[in-house]
């Protein structure tokens, strides 16, 4: 990536807090109150081009620095972790152009940029979760032509998706779909919830958090306001379901998070793990001072899988 | 900003701009995001009569070239004309429909509701943005509001809205997503009142 001086951007007060232009952020944040306005609705807005290439978060990136100030303290997670290159990076540009906090702790963020995981730990109000978004519409695979399917979206017209996605329970038994879950926000908008995992879209409803989706190529930008209704498709006679696992984490014997599989030796070993790095880490914290402390843990808690 | 020496008299915008922007942002998303909630506004500013200080920095937030501004009779003194045509740059229009923004400092004798763009069917945050200065964000007859960003309920009491306004706000439901949004003002202080609330009086 290259850094904020490569690029004009000066707005005439001097300099550039954020990267971004004062009229670039005022075009965005205008979005951004429509888009909480209209839950779920994909706002379209004048994207600016980013010093980062595509699929590493432009779109959360302008809506983050559309939003963020001194008195922020930023989190950036991808697949759950703060310390993946994407992560890493992303965080380096925010400390670069806008001297703002970071912090590695959910309860302690007030933005949390995300890519693929909503965090474990339930968020609060005043907090705000920024998706990454490579692709919007959930329509897009039915229809790719966003002409065609801002139409569906307008009027409402999603028997198309409730049809696509009974097509794989008559192929496979179930909804094969596991991750980009499509939603329906506010009884509304069908809305992507970006990547993450059908785990996590449960923690998207009711959420006192403010939920903000940046899709950086599309050019386009969605919310899910607090205390917002927003529910999975399903049918009747397949209602939704989130992934579970027979045992828990590894490391901090979580049952609740989800767990990914990590491969541990070259002879084919291998454990479950929770994909939420702070979660786990403070698990394992807490567990250890209950041991120092005298607190009984029960061996072997954590291996059994 | 420009300095203008033709307009010697104008009082002056952010001290700040870039942060000042940026807080008083935070604070309006706030109020969207959770609707009928009073909002203090942490960031002053000298506001030309008879705007609110909060109407005020929000024009200054939200408002440029892009944004034509509406305002009704007794919104548009010379002063604030002035002021909004050189801090914003934003174009003042006379036809409602054409209104990103309207500025409403008499709302007992506001236009109607759907006298504003309310988006088009496939677009419809190309709406107008309401801001109305009421008397009192509180000691208006109560009204329960429901809806996205609201906990179960909210009952704020908002002050000096004609007796039209409630059953229209709700009449407005049967075109949403189609819609306009408002934010009430009096003061430095504001109450959002996105398009997907719904109000009973
Ligand atoms: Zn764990």
């Amino acid at each position: 990536m290259s850094g904020p001086g490569n690029k004009q951007c000066d707005t005439g007060d001097g300099y550039s807090f954020a990267y971004l232009d004062e009229q670039t952020k005022r075009m965005i944040r205008r979005t951004l109150l429509k888009a909480l306005s209209i839950p779920g609705y994909q706002v379209p807005f004048g994207g600016r081009e980013m010093p980062l290439a595509y699929g590493w978060g432009t779109g959360g990136i302008q809506v983050t620095a559309s939003i963020i100030g001194p008195d922020d303290r930023l989190k950036v997670i991808d697949q759950g972790a703060d310390d993946t290159t994407n992560a890493v990076s992303i965080r380096r540009f925010f400390e670069i152009v806008s001297n703002v906090a970071t912090t590695e702790q959910t309860a302690e963020a007030t933005i949390i940029q995300t890519r693929h995981r909503i965090p474990e730990a339930p968020l609060q109000e005043g907090q705000i979760l920024v998706y990454q978004v490579p692709q919007p519409d959930p329509l897009h695979k039915i229809d790719p032509r966003e002409n065609e399917t801002r139409k569906m979206h307008a009027y409402a017209e999603y028997g198309a998706m409730q049809v696509t996605l009974y097509e794989d329970i008559a192929r496979f038994g179930r909804i094969a779909r596991t991750y980009d879950y499509p939603a329906m926000v506010n009884a509304r908008h069908l809305m992507s919830p970006s990547p993450i995992p059908k785990f996590d879209n449960p923690k998207m409803e009711n959420n006192p958090a403010i939920q903000l989706f940046g899709a950086g190529r599309e050019k386009r930008i969605y919310a899910v306001p607090p205390y917002t209704s927003v529910r999975s498709l399903d049918f009747d006679d397949h209602p939704f379901e989130v992934q579970t696992w027979k045992g828990c984490c590894a490391l901090c014997s979580s049952t609740v998070s989800y767990l990914d599989e990590v491969v541990t030796d070259d002879r084919g070993g291998r454990m479950f793990v929770c994909s939420d790095t702070d979660y786990c880490n403070k698990r394992q914290a807490d567990r250890a001072l209950t041991t120092e402390t005298g607190g009984i843990v029960a061996p072997d808690e954590g291996a059994k899988l | 900003m420009k300095r203008d020496l033709a307009a010697p008299e104008l009082r002056p915008a952010f001290a700040d701009p870039v942060f000042d922007t940026q807080a008083v942002f935070r604070t309006l998303m706030s109020a969207v995001a959770y609707p009928g909630r009073i909002f203090p506004l942490d960031r002053s500013v000298s506001a030309p009569h008879p705007l609110d200080v909060a109407a005020t920095a929000l024009c200054l937030t939200l408002a440029d070239f892009e944004t034509p501004i509406w305002l009704d009779g007794r919104a548009s003194s010379d002063e604030a004309r002035s002021y909004l045509r050189f801090h914003c740059e934003a174009p003042q229009t006379t036809d409602k429909k054409s209104a990103r923004f309207a500025l409403i400092a008499d709302p007992s004798s506001m236009p109607h509701l759907m006298d504003f763009h309310p988006g088009d069917v496939e677009f419809p945050d190309r709406s107008t943005t309401l801001i109305v200065q009421v008397p009192s964000l509180t000691e208006g007859p109560t009204a329960s509001w429901f809806g996205p960003g609201i906990n179960q309920v909210i009952k704020p009491g908002i002050a000096g809205l004609p007796d039209w306004f409630w059953p229209e706000w709700n009449l407005c439901s049967e075109i949403y997503p189609m819609g306009v949004d408002v934010f009430f003002i009096s003061g430095d202080m504001l109450v959002g009142l996105p398009r997907a609330v719904r109000v009973e009086v």
